[in-house]
């Protein structure tokens, strides 16, 4: 229990960290970033609401600590302004829209990644030089080595444009509504499998090598010459007695690796116009929507802290020792 | 102060030591022969290839023996894009790489060689920038910032820094309480002497692998933000490459060669730098030197590999 308030007290200071750099980057860049922020509203708003927007973002004349103060108060109240591309809609609401995409698809893709290279570094480390252990890490760093959203165009391009088999844009068909039933939910489903299956070619050679690695530790430990001395079956000292122990490292690296595989599949969204924070990510940049922007990176800064919390108790529960502390 | 020889002659012994175990070992010696063909070719591409940004045929056509891997949307060549893309993409790696190392060396070394309420607040900042997301922060970065290469390399190193300071920090804890250290703090060293010349060399392994990590990291990475279009597209990168690809809908229009030459390009070299990292590791961990070595035996004595990590004792040490 107090593995998880002291790891709790870290996101909280990793969310304040984030919070006030993006308080600050705005008022550090060189020139008058603030007038090219509110450049881009000319026109769309009179004077008024151009002032009370001014305030939101707490760019005022106020000294900076002032400044501060507004900013903190109003991003707690859920207000982080007016997106330029989906004027008037808040920030707020253009990415609460769109972040359930973005934590089903990198969601599960992380969790199909990391239960498959898992299993794989299983195999490979007790079958040590065999086919799996000789060929699978090679080819996987390999394709761990294109860029994401390079493996997405050629995943599109092979089976979307060329075979047809998978649909090549959206995260559901123009055909179905969205609800509760049994041909949206297959929808969603296939329109899924293109931009998964990159992030999980892209990720998994990474899980695999690590598991593989701390397995082959955990092997040369005498508790396993023990198990086998005991004459265990291979499958229970593989997966009871080395695996499990060999697990907890690597949970670990999940929480480390989230960010940079949500990086990816950011990526991997736009390619695919998948409706979720990449694609959004894409529009901001393209319409210097810096509202946008500066929500977005708060947005999925605060999902990944969570998703680490997440990995922090499972942590606990896998880990006996952690309970004592 | 004086200088005893043995001092002297420490780190002189082991530096080559470990260089020429590394060129030594197979893999370390094809990665970097890849990395430094493709580092000479892009070097080289004025004087190889024609003008990349010039508009010399019909746009889109497939590859020929004229144009070998095709033309773009604009007409340009593909492989002269290829080429000159490599320069850019590599020149701000291998600076990100540097930089990278130079941070988090320096952030590492302090917070373990200083302890206490020191190695707390960098350990926190450490961490924090380690559990940060990289994208959306370097996208806002960059976005407030000119484009360019160098706002690129900028970004990539406050986005990239931290790993390597954390590897650096575990390691000179580990060193901390050594005697040498103790000997050197005892001998009235300054803390700046103890930190770069008592204990940097001892890590010289793991610093070039944090400068590999950090320019394969910056490579990748760098390639994604300008395919967001967040690079210069004027300059001819690798990330400019596809960007324009992806403009001219090189899905749509099933023109492939757009995409795939530098796509390659990226891959080769980020798996090439990967393959010397799994080689550094292979000579500096004990665990991995004597599974290469028990493989070795085992494969002479044509016995298939069992389950068990082998335990090496030599008699003659």
């Amino acid at each position: 229990m107090r593995y998880i308030l002291r790891r709790l007290g870290f996101y909280l200071i990793a969310a304040w960290v984030s919070l006030t750099l993006n308080f600050f980057i705005p008022r550090l860049m060189p020139g008058d970033p603030a007038s090219a922020m509110f450049a881009r509203f000319k026109g769309m708003l009179n004077p008024e609401a151009m002032a009370a927007m001014r305030e939101a973002f707490g760019f005022t004349d106020e000294p900076v600590y002032l400044q501060y103060w507004t900013y903190l108060s109003h991003l707690f109240q859920g207000d982080l302004g007016t997106s330029v591309v989906r004027f008037p809609e808040p920030v707020t609401e253009v990415i609460a829209e769109s972040l359930w995409w973005t934590l089903l698809l990198a969601g599960s893709a992380v969790v199909i990644a990391f239960t498959l290279g898992t299993l794989l570094g299983i195999v490979a480390s007790w079958q040590r030089g065999g086919w799996l252990d000789s060929i699978a890490p090679p080819a996987l760093v390999f394709l761990g080595a294109f860029p994401y959203f390079w493996l997405a165009m050629l995943l599109l391009y092979g089976f979307g444009f060329v075979l047809g088999w998978f649909p090549l844009r959206s995260a559901y068909g123009d055909d179905v509504t969205p609800g509760f039933t049994l041909e949206f939910v297959g929808s969603v489903l296939t329109h899924m499998v293109l931009p998964g299956l990159t992030i999980v070619l892209a990720s998994l050679g990474g899980w695999m090598l690590s598991m593989r690695n701390t397995m082959i530790g955990v092997l040369a430990e005498d508790y396993i010459t023990m198990a086998q001395a005991k004459g265990l079956p291979q499958k229970r000292i593989m997966l009871h007695y080395a695996a499990r122990n060999a697990l907890l490292p690597n949970v670990t690296g999940v929480g480390m690796a989230l960010g940079f595989v949500l990086s990816g599949s950011l990526l991997t969204e736009i390619v695919f116009s998948y409706p979720g924070q990449g694609y959004l990510l894409l529009q901001a940049v393209q319409n210097q929507d810096y509202p946008l922007m500066q929500g977005l990176f708060l947005a999925i800064t605060f999902a990944v802290l969570a998703a680490n919390w997440v990995v922090d108790i499972t942590y606990v529960w896998l880990d006996p020792r952690t309970r004592v502390r | 102060m004086v200088e005893t020889a043995d001092e002297q002659r420490a780190p002189a012994r082991r530096a080559p030591g470990f260089l020429s175990q590394l060129l030594r070992n197979r893999k370390a010696s094809i990665g970097l022969a890849v990395v430094a063909l493709i580092t000479l070719l892009a070097i080289l591409s004025p004087w190889i290839v024609r003008d990349p940004g010039a508009f010399l045929s019909i746009p889109l056509q497939p590859p020929s023996s004229e144009f070998w891997f095709g033309t773009t949307g604009q007409g340009q060549d593909v492989f002269a894009q290829t080429l000159y893309g490599a320069r850019t993409s590599l020149w701000v790696g291998f600076l990100v790489g540097t930089v990278v190392v130079i941070i988090g060396t320096s952030v590492g070394v302090a917070a373990g060689y200083f302890g206490g309420a020191v190695d707390d607040v960098l350990t926190t900042l450490i961490n924090v920038f380690l559990i940060m997301p990289g994208l959306p922060l370097a996208v806002v970065l960059a976005a407030y910032l000119p484009a360019g290469p160098l706002t690129l390399a900028f970004v990539l190193v406050v986005t990239g820094w931290s790993w390597h300071a954390r590897v650096i920090r575990a390691q000179t804890l580990a060193l901390r309480h050594k005697d040498f250290v103790n000997a050197a703090i005892v001998g009235g060293e300054s803390h700046a002497r103890i930190m770069f010349v008592e204990i940097l060399p001892n890590m010289t392994s793991l610093i070039v692998s944090g400068f590999i990590g950090a320019t394969v990291y910056a490579i990748g990475a760098q390639v994604g933000l300008e395919f967001l279009g967040l690079g210069d597209v004027s300059v001819v990168t690798w990330g400019t490459n596809l960007y324009w690809a992806a403009n001219n809908q090189a899905l749509l229009t099933e023109s492939w060669w757009t995409i795939v030459p530098t796509g390659f390009g990226i891959a080769i070299v980020g798996f090439a730098l990967v393959m010397i990292n799994f080689a550094i590791d292979e000579v500096t961990n004990p665990r991995l030197k004597a599974e290469g070595a028990w493989n070795a035996k085992l494969e002479a004595a044509r016995v298939k590999p069992g389950f068990s990590t082998p335990v090496l004792r030599k008699a003659d040490g």
